[in-house]
């Protein structure tokens, strides 16, 4: 238990690092691009998000939806021992499911919008279990084969909404409106932040983080899939059926990319499938929000809190002539030294085995450790 | 007659790109480190080799342009990848996430940095580096129109590293001690080979040649570059799995995606497939989903570099 803390440490001790030092590579671009407007944008980045006081922080709330979930799917299947980088296609493949639901079953009523998000989440799940099945019967990287999953859930949500008439609206060459019914309900959100588009879809995430939290740490379920990825073979060995852990695994990490794909494009605020081909973005911000998180469920919502605020702030950037990828470039700053966390988690627990060895040795002599 | 040409030449502007970012991945996976940065790495070399293009559209052209462009591309994506290394071989970090960051870091620098200089993103170049027909070589019948007309200079760069690649990776010295690295760095170790050296130097080429491929890609293709490489870093990926991380596959691999990038994007002006009424997105599908399918066949007992991915640590045995 002991031990189990100190590793807490040294992780939200890298974390915290990587963000000051991607914070300070933030700035010192800043300044090699325009050093006269570098301190007030900085500033902006820091606090643009309180620009519009409610609005705004209701607005880091929607932003953080989506990618709270897309972390969520990263982050679980991280503790489970799978990389799944195939969010953007699990992502991409819900919304195209909530937007099928949403436009053409709208006979459904006022349980339109949860039908619309159960097919979200059917359908991300589904894209999680190619990866998962290939996984557990032919021993395929899921690495490789989740981005190769990616490709072929873009191409095909294009082919479909693109060639089926009633979903296309040809003027604009994307996705029609769903129906008004389809729109997840603000849920009196718009009551706490008037004016900004937050909606229920918050909640509903915050729903499952803590869904998640509880299946991963109190439940034989839980227990089993990071047994798994701990060592598929010792689990085997101890009767886990280790090929159906990594296709759950998997299913559910689609599933929940899935949602927030169906979440986002639900929200009532515009957004459309694009006949675009470029993956979506959302699902690779979860990377980053799961890595900055620690792949820790409570971890990633407050990463992807954070992440969206930081985003948020830097849209208001454009009035210091910066453009808002500089957002971009900083995340993937803290990421890349977040990926040093191991070498820190190295060097931290070497410092303290060598301080409990010589207070050992002081005392009495022991070699154990 | 004209068609099977057209459609050659097209394939040849896909595929050489995607074979000299996957041979460049090759000497990085062989060497143990998994380079998935790739995408990030062409879309930076692409941004500063045709940065200088554009700077010097008014003074300079053809193809010493184009050769010095291609320089700077190959420096950039070593510089760049010098992050990866540093953070895989130093630091032991994990080498996807690595990647992912690296990947995550140059669109978002490209625009940036195209923003600050010129206010918008896209960067325009004038293309005058297509040989309509190389001399002699051009007027033999049959080859002469497939490999010698509406070429690039590139085209034949692409060919020469494929061979070269092929000879340094099985007939020399410094290809064994790659290999053996990513095979059995202990092992390598033992015999008195420099593990580290080793891996970076196989980041440095995946690097090189990484950075050149985006150049490559986007010259012959585009009138502009907009900070990104559609997605032919991940694709190159798919062929170097494809290809069993061997040289000729590799080659077989990328003409193959090649081919089916050329059809899906040129399709309409062929009478025979357009006749058949499939839809580009197909074309565009098939080579994921082919590299699904070997990856089934071939997972069993892969080729892949058997120490690839993990951190060489010289205390662990």
């Amino acid at each position: 238990m002991k031990n189990k803390h100190k590793k807490d440490y040294t992780g939200i001790t890298s974390s915290i690092s990587a963000i000051v030092l991607g914070l300070i590579v933030g700035l010192v671009i800043l300044f090699l691009s325009n050093p006269s407007q570098a301190i007030p944008g900085f500033v902006m980045i820091l606090t643009g998000a309180f620009t519009h006081g409610a609005k705004g922080v209701g607005q880091v709330f929607y932003y953080a939806t989506p990618i709270i979930l897309t972390g969520l799917s990263v982050g679980f299947a991280f503790k489970t021992g799978l990389f799944n980088i195939g969010t953007p296609g699990q992502f991409i493949m819900g919304a195209f499911g909530a937007v099928y639901v949403g436009i053409l079953w709208t006979s459904l009523g006022p349980a339109h919008w949860v039908v619309a998000l159960l097919a979200s989440v059917i359908m991300g799940a589904i894209w999680g279990l190619v990866p998962g099945l290939l996984k557990a019967y032919f021993n395929v990287n899921e690495v490789i084969a989740s981005i190769m999953m990616n490709y072929i859930g873009m191409y095909l949500v294009n082919w479909i909404v693109k060639s089926y008439k009633p979903l296309f609206n040809n003027l604009r060459n994307e996705s029609r409106n769903v129906a008004a019914a389809a729109n997840i309900p603000k849920m009196g959100l718009d009551k706490i932040f008037p004016g900004s588009s937050v909606n229920g879809g918050i909640l509903i995430a915050i729903l499952v983080v803590i869904i998640i939290h509880i299946v991963l740490n109190k439940t034989t379920l839980g227990y089993e899939l990071k047994a798994v990825g701990f060592n598929r073979d010792a689990s085997k060995y101890a009767g886990i059926n280790e090929k159906k852990s990594i296709i759950l695994s998997m299913m559910i990490a689609g599933a929940i990319a899935g949602l927030a794909g169906g979440i986002l494009y639900l929200s009532g605020t515009g957004k459309h499938i694009e006949i675009k081909d470029v993956l979506a973005p959302e699902g690779f911000t979860g990377i980053s929000v799961a890595l900055l998180g620690l792949s820790n469920p409570i971890g990633v919502l407050f990463s992807g809190i954070f992440i969206a605020y930081l985003t948020a702030g830097g849209f208001y950037l454009q009035l210091y002539e910066f453009s808002t990828e500089i957002i971009d470039i900083i995340v993937a700053v803290i990421i890349y030294f977040s990926a040093f966390a191991l070498m820190v988690r190295i060097v931290i627990e070497k410092v303290q085995k060598r301080r409990i060895t010589k207070e050992e040795s002081d005392r009495e002599g022991g070699t154990e450790v | 007659m004209s068609v099977i040409y057209f459609i050659f030449q097209q394939t040849m502007y896909f595929m050489i790109p995607l074979m000299i970012v996957a041979l460049g991945a090759m000497f990085s996976e062989r060497s143990g480190i998994i380079n998935i940065a790739l995408e990030g790495i062409m879309t930076m070399g692409a941004f500063t080799g045709i940065l200088f293009i554009n700077f010097t559209g008014d003074t300079m052209s053809g193809q010493l342009q184009l050769i010095i462009a291609i320089i700077i591309s190959m420096v950039t994506g070593m510089v760049f990848s010098l992050f990866h290394g540093y953070a895989s071989i130093n630091m032991k970090a994990n080498q996807v996430i690595s990647g992912t960051a690296l990947n995550m870091f140059a669109p978002a620098f490209a625009i940036f940095i195209a923003r600050v200089i010129q206010n918008v993103q896209q960067i325009q170049f004038s293309n005058t580096f297509r040989i309509a027909s190389v001399p002699v070589l051009g007027k033999i019948p049959f080859i002469g129109p497939l490999l010698f007309q509406n070429a690039y200079i590139t085209t034949y760069i692409g060919i020469a590293i494929f061979i070269i690649s092929a000879i340094v990776l099985y007939k020399t010295r410094f290809g064994l001690r790659l290999r053996s690295c990513g095979e059995h760095p202990h092992a390598a170790d033992a015999a008195g080979i420099n593990v580290y050296h080793m891996q970076y130097a196989g980041v440095l080429i995946s690097g090189a040649l990484g950075g050149l491929g985006g150049l490559v890609f986007v010259v012959p293709t585009s009138t502009n570059f907009n900070a990104n490489v559609a997605g032919y870093g991940f694709l190159a990926l798919a062929v170097l799995i494809f290809g069993q991380w061997k040289p000729v596959n590799i080659m077989l691999a990328s003409l193959f995606f090649g081919l089916m990038k050329a059809i899906s994007s040129a399709y309409s002006g062929i009478p025979l497939l357009n006749g058949l009424g499939i839809p580009s997105y197909f074309y565009k599908m098939v080579p994921y989903i082919v590299t699904l399918v070997v990856l089934v066949f071939t997972s069993r007992n892969s080729q892949a570099p058997k120490a690839e991915g993990v951190p060489y640590d010289k205390g662990q045995r």
